[in-house]
């Protein structure tokens, strides 16, 4: 094989593209069955169903974010009535049930991982296509039923996204927003345990020859992991609601001191779901990540095994720290869950070192992923370091339910879901339509959201601990908590800028696309061999696969090979790694 | 030490270098120390020295600040109060190490030529280890500063005052058992709490309906208030004065109102307060049915 490697070209979006053309010609673009909406409406292929999950999720996105912006505008002044109390915890309940269970799930093992996994393990669809199809119809009309809730009288569920038992129960929210609420999730959920199944059947039964599961990329490592947690957590949901609904309908009293039920077991199922689920919500991300990071750096994963071993140890701990959450319930066992979850830090600690190790003498490229990856290892190291703080249940008792968890978690979440997840749109969007998204504009979108972030939620911190908690419409006003509110508010509009650039780039580019080959950040993995978009099937021919970088290694056949560190300086076939050394001629 | 000493220098022995591999034992003390000080010459220590040499001063200095947090206006408070200037401290350290390490990395390694491949670097496991290991022993630490503080903050040594709290939607009731006296007030009423200063006081917490939280911000401290469930903790005052607080845990539509407030004063007042009938207060039913009915502070 002679590979050519040009020089470097210049896109129109201003991107230096070391591009790396195939001598090969490009398989027909075959397509079968119906096309147009009927295809949307019927297809069973991963790339079809993982965009419709993920343009749903957008939208979704889109929505929480503007009902966040109402919640914000209404904290401006201490007694303002731009929404009543009931409208404000509607609010910030849909916001946060939209946010959590419907946008930054579904989008990551939804619709990124369907689009991806079978790609970069070389299969042609999902292990079971027809679930697939059957998941994403289970969480769109999950969706479309949630939002329902505000037509209902009574309007929508107002208990929080975390439906603290018996504040949810039939006596003190009435109406049918709870119950609406209730089966939107219960649908989602099942939705959810689908694509776990179908997410690990992918990837143990139909990983292309030669790749072994060290040789998995570590995104796919990740959604096997988040896979495997959603499959423990999401059944204990999904039950817990079905106990909470007949609580409210049939007179159960699983949940309600006066039938001898416990109101602390449903917050007990309920962070069992919650604590894992907090992981499911981030390890498609750090998978992300762990894709774009090294290939902007030009270089391997640092600790690939490591990597995979950390998260291992992530998922196995966060199934033991659910009660941390109820520090302050009184009824837990503070010593065990403080800390399993301070331990949870070490393996977090070492993805961020490897994360570093990565980058460390690399050549790195600034293009948008990788920005929004960099803000995302600011954004979740803050987030982390307040995590650990939080871990500790004497600091716990005074800033639990203020707002200072409330900037935690959304620095947590915002780093993953949104800076990570949005590094994983501008990445693999080019796999996907064969078009970049413009490189200038996600520039602005990067750095009006950085900016916006830490403007949003730094004085959230402050105000927490001055006691300000969180779910309220209204504070007094001699408190001095007023000028933080208004400094936040002003971030989430500038977050909400950002978004704005986002939807004229994604307009422009399908617009005027730029179009940019199969592979314009030279990338490692398997998914980036085939064209870009794919065929129907994926692959009509594969590299052969001797690393965790197939793609990498058939475009560079000259290049340093891989330094492991055994032996100074010799990798594991004894050659000697520092020297460019024709392996493969 | 010896693990350093281990890690250092297996270059030499590697490369096959006769004097090193013949000589296994530990090279002699002048020429470690000489080592250290051309490493401590070299450009990157010199740029740390500084920092090794604050780092102390300012950390052994003599006032930490607040970094946010109020000083807590209990003994109990206070202990969480130095627990979290303790976690805090730490995680400038720690976190701040970190930034430093992202900060150089996206600096100093840009791409300058596009042809290049740099060095393809993908384990170095001596370096793996220590950073697993550290974080471990950090963990520990903290761990073992947040179990005595919350023995602390925890404990309920017997005291002479009771207080029996119940939270209801949207207001707070205070019993003291002694006396029989009662304070109950919903919302914008503002009930007040009296507690004697200097003085261990135990509260028993409890909700007549959903989960409250009853925080009071200057206290350091929150605690669920729920049904069938009586949370018991003390508070021991140290000085005067009147405390804020506020329900924490989302708990119905005017969970924004439920405020109340601690008054602390000399036991000597505190005394002749409890005796002072109450006079005839609102049950928490009433107060419920008349807030369904007319809204908060009505």
């Amino acid at each position: 094989m002679t590979d050519v490697i040009t020089p470097p070209t210049t896109t129109d979006a201003g991107i230096r593209i070391p591009q790396v053309f195939e001598p090969t010609e490009h398989h027909g673009h075959e397509e079968h069955g119906p096309t147009g909406l009927l295809k949307w409406l019927t297809s069973t292929d991963h790339k079809v169903i993982g965009l419709s999950y993920m343009i749903t999720s957008i939208v979704i996105f889109y929505i929480a974010g503007i009902m966040a912006l109402i919640i914000r505008l209404q904290l401006t002044s201490p007694t303002n009535s731009l929404v009543s109390f009931s409208q404000y915890n509607e609010l910030f309940t849909m916001h946060g049930s939209l946010m959590l269970y419907l946008f930054a799930g579904p989008f990551a093992f939804g619709g990124l991982a369907n689009y991806i996994v079978p790609l970069q393990v070389g299969a042609p669809d999902m292990a079971f296509p027809r679930l697939n199809a059957l998941s994403y119809w289970l969480y769109l009309s999950g969706s479309i039923t949630m939002l329902l809730g505000f037509l209902v009288a009574g309007g929508a569920a107002s208990f929080g996204w975390v439906a603290y038992a018996p504040l949810s129960n039939a006596t003190n929210s009435p109406g049918l927003g709870g119950d609406i609420w209730i089966m939107a999730l219960v649908l989602t959920g099942f939705s959810a345990i689908f694509t776990g199944v179908n997410l690990v059947a992918t990837i143990f039964y139909l990983r292309a020859p030669g790749m072994t599961m060290f040789r998995m990329p570590i995104f796919t490592w990740n959604m096997l992991v988040t896979a495997i947690l959603i499959l423990i957590a999401f059944p204990v949901l999904t039950a817990a609601l079905i106990m909470l609904f007949c609580d409210r309908h049939f007179g159960t009293h699983i949940f309600s001191v006066q039938g001898g039920g416990s109101p602390v077991l449903w917050q007990n199922l309920f962070w069992f779901f919650g604590h894992p689920e907090v992981y499911i919500l981030a390890l498609p991300f750090f998978g992300i990540v762990t894709e774009v990071i090294p290939v902007f750096s030009r270089k391997p994963v640092f600790g690939y095994k490591g990597m995979v071993f950390a998260t291992l140890s992530i998922a196995a701990l966060s199934t033991g720290v659910w009660a941390h959450h109820m520090f302050t319930t009184g009824v837990v066992l503070l010593p065990f869950f403080s800390l399993l979850s301070l331990l949870i830090a070490v393996p977090t600690g070492i993805k961020f070192f490897n994360w570093i190790g990565t980058m460390w003498r690399g050549h790195l490229l600034f293009a948008t992923p990788m920005l929004f990856s960099i803000g995302f290892l600011f954004a979740f190291l803050m987030g982390g370091v307040t995590g650990v703080m939080l871990a500790s249940p004497p600091i716990d008792f005074f800033t639990h339910d203020t707002y200072f968890v409330v900037a935690h978690f959304h620095q947590v979440l915002f780093g993953t879901a949104v800076f990570a997840g949005f590094a994983g749109l501008y990445y693999w969007y080019p796999k996907m339509f064969g078009r970049l998204l413009r490189d200038n504009l996600g520039k602005w979108h990067f750095w009006l959201m950085f900016i916006g972030f830490w403007v949003c939620f730094m004085p959230q911190y402050v105000v927490g601990l001055l006691g300000m908690p969180r779910r309220v419409a209204q504070y007094p006003a001699d408190l001095g908590w007023q000028s933080y509110n208004i400094i936040s508010t002003v971030g989430a509009f500038i977050i909400a800028a950002s978004f704005a650039v986002l939807l004229w780039n994604l307009w422009i580019s399908w617009r005027k696309p730029v179009l940019c080959g199969d592979n314009p950040w030279d990338a490692h993995t398997l998914e980036w061999f085939t064209t870009s978009p794919p065929p129907h099937h994926n692959y009509s021919h594969l590299p052969p696969i001797r690393s965790e970088r197939p793609t990498w290694d058939y475009n560079h056949p000259d290049a340093p090979s891989i330094d492991h560190g055994v032996g100074r300086g010799h990798d594991a076939n004894g050659h000697n790694g520092s020297r460019k050394e024709m392996v493969s001629s | 030490m010896d693990v350093w000493r281990k890690a250092r220098h297996p270059r030499s022995r590697r490369a096959g270098d006769p004097q090193a591999s013949a000589d296994a034992g530990p090279p002699p003390l002048s020429t470690r120390l000489s080592r250290v000080r051309s490493k401590l010459s070299s450009v990157r220590a010199r740029r740390l020295l500084p920092l090794a040499v604050l780092a102390p001063i300012v950390l052994a200095g003599c006032q930490l600040p607040d970094f946010g947090a109020y000083k807590g206006a209990t003994s109990q408070g206070r202990d969480a109060y130095k627990l979290w200037q303790g976690f805090f401290v730490a995680g400038i350290v720690v976190g701040g190490f970190v930034l430093c390490l992202i900060v150089w990395a996206v600096f100093r390694y840009r791409r300058h030529h596009d042809a290049e491949i740099p060095r393809q670097t993908q384990y170095r496991h001596r370096i793996e280890i220590l950073y697993t290991v550290l974080p471990i022993f950090v963990v520990v630490g903290l761990f073992v500063f947040t179990v005595i503080t919350e023995n602390e903050v925890d404990a309920v040594p017997k005291s002479p005052v009771t207080v029996d709290v119940t939270a209801f939607q949207w207001g707070w009731q205070f019993y003291y058992p002694s006396t029989g006296k009662v304070v109950v007030g919903e919302t914008l009423e503002e009930p007040q709490m009296v507690l004697p200063v200097n003085e261990q006081v135990t509260i028993h917490l409890e909700s007549a309906d959903v989960i409250h939280g009853f925080y009071v911000p200057e206290f350091n401290f929150s605690r669920y208030a729920q049904p069938g469930v009586v949370n018991t903790f003390n508070f021991n005052v140290l000085h005067t004065g009147v405390f804020r607080g506020q329900c924490t845990q989302l708990c119905g539509l005017y969970h924004s109102l439920m405020i109340f407030s601690v008054k602390a004063v000399p036991p000597a007042t505190f005394d002749s307060w409890v005796h002072q009938t109450s006079g005839r207060q609102p049950s928490i039913g009433q107060l419920k049915a008349q807030i369904h009915a007319n809204g908060p502070g009505a």
